[in-house]
């Protein structure tokens, strides 16, 4: 594991690795929403809206998968020093806000016609808004720093500190007495949702997770790609008046520069 | 233990000299609480009904408000460095530092709480209760807030920052806090929520001191 914590490696592995990726996400996604909209049946009760289910159960599940990624990179920074779990970590923040919103947003859309209320302050709800709490705040955290390591560092901290709400976002529903339904997907005797319902839903969460990936991979291809070029910037390579500055010496990069 | 008696007294002897830190957090507290009969109506019922809550959440905000003192002044001029080079461990510093936090403001925010329950028209069977929940309360809102006034030492816009990241943080005993006194005024036990409040008070202070002693170390690097 230690030997793909160099970014030369990173960049290479995941070049080819990309399109492929992207395009079984793009796959399942589009084959998870021909079957969420149009191959799955209604509810008996809930009509058509049981369809918002399909885009707000893989939202909350990219919301903590993400968080406890966060976690792990920031664990991963703290004890081996990675500088790519650091990179890891501060992408991921952006994402997992995004799902966890989306997931508040959808669960709102889904409450009103459901339950006749856009919001209420249950366990749940209330803990997936704290979770987009921290969120924000590892965000305002890592970028409060003028050197953006001590931000990362500081960021790895609060992540795991953060990380004690995840269990209880995930057992919210069967420790209190709550509006939100109670575990249907991920329990002892197997999933409570209808087999023709599962099938959309396993590909939407699989599409999300993919795309999470997608995303995580072009966002430290970015920072390290940006790195880089400050590198060059930095050694004058750039610079048209500067005929006798030194040239930039690759190091251990140049395996991979084109 | 001699080096945590001696952070605490010194702790304490910095607040007592400068004097008005406790004033000023107990002052906030107060004019925070007088602003909600202003904004919710005088009405007697009301305010006895959110009382519980209105005092828990100006308590947390008052003692969120304190936090950046807990090591900015040491930060700043140097001693947290001396500090971390001392053979104490970190660890019993900030043991130390967080004790001397509570003392100068959680115990006073404990002896204020009582009048503005009074003057929100909280029913009397409630106090007790208050009284202790805040107890229980008011520590691991120190231990837990130290993490975050360790973790923006010589960030950009300190004091914002703190908020957001240790309000999250206080809700879980925002809610058992409340949730005691409303219990205790429904006349039902809060002995449940006691316990819970409890078992974060000694989980925060197993845990706590480890994560704000990395914070501080990652800060003197």
């Amino acid at each position: 594991m230690h030997r793909f914590a160099k970014p030369s490696v990173f960049l290479k592995l995941t070049a080819p690795i990309l399109p492929w990726l992207a395009g079984a996400t793009a796959i399942l996604i589009a084959a998870g929403l021909y079957f969420a909209l149009f191959a799955s049946p209604i509810d008996y009760q809930q009509g058509d809206t049981v369809r918002i289910m399909y885009l707000h159960v893989p939202s909350a599940w990219m919301g903590l998968f993400c968080y406890v990624g966060m976690a792990i990179c920031g664990a991963m920074s703290l004890i081996w020093k990675h500088p790519l779990a650091d990179i890891c970590a501060r992408a991921t923040a952006p994402i997992g806000a995004t799902f966890t919103a989306l997931c508040l947003i959808t669960g709102s859309l889904w409450g009103e016609p459901m339950w006749g209320t856009w919001w209420v302050w249950d366990a749940r709800l209330t803990s997936m808004l704290i979770l987009l709490f921290l969120y924000l705040g590892y965000i305002a955290l890592v970028n409060a720093f003028d050197d953006p390591d001590r931000g990362s560092k500081a960021g790895s901290a609060l992540a795991l500190v953060g990380a004690v709400n995840v269990p209880i976002v995930k057992f919210s529903v069967d420790w209190w007495n709550t509006l939100h339904q109670p575990a249907s997907i991920v329990r002892m005797d197997g999933p409570a949702v209808d087999p023709s319902m599962q099938l959309p839903l396993a590909l939407m969460i699989l599409g999300f997770t993919g795309y999470y990936f997608v995303v995580l991979i072009l966002r430290v291809r970015l920072e390290l790609n940006e790195r880089r070029i400050r590198a060059l910037h930095l050694s004058g390579m750039f610079d048209d008046n500067a005929q006798d500055a030194e040239p930039y010496d690759p190091g251990h990069n140049a395996e991979t520069s084109q | 233990m001699n080096g945590f008696t001696a952070i605490l007294r010194r702790d304490l002897q910095l607040a007592m000299r400068q004097g008005a830190d406790s004033v000023m957090v107990v002052a906030f507290f107060i004019v925070t609480t007088t602003l909600f009969p202003f904004g919710v109506g005088p009405e007697a019922n009301i305010l006895a009904r959110i009382a519980s809550g209105v005092i828990w959440v100006s308590a947390l905000l008052a003692a969120m408000l304190s936090l950046e003192r807990v090591f900015q002044t040491d930060y700043e001029d140097g001693t947290l460095e001396l500090l971390t080079l001392s053979p104490v461990s970190l660890e019993v510093v900030v043991l130390g530092k967080v004790v001397a936090h509570w003392l100068t403001t959680g115990l006073p925010l404990i002896v204020a709480a009582p009048l503005m329950a009074v003057m929100l028209n909280m029913d009397t069977d409630g106090f007790v209760v208050l009284m202790i929940a805040m107890l229980l309360g008011t520590p691991a809102l120190s231990l837990i807030g130290a993490i975050g006034a360790a973790l923006i030492l010589g960030a950009r816009r300190g004091g914002v920052l703190v908020s957001l990241l240790v309000l999250p943080l206080y809700i879980p005993i925002l809610i058992f806090g409340a949730g005691a006194v409303e219990a205790a005024l429904l006349g039902m036990s809060a002995t449940a929520q006691l316990q819970i409040m409890g078992a974060i008070l000694l989980l925060a202070l197993a845990a706590t001191p480890f994560a704000t002693a990395h914070a501080l170390r990652q800060a003197m690097e």
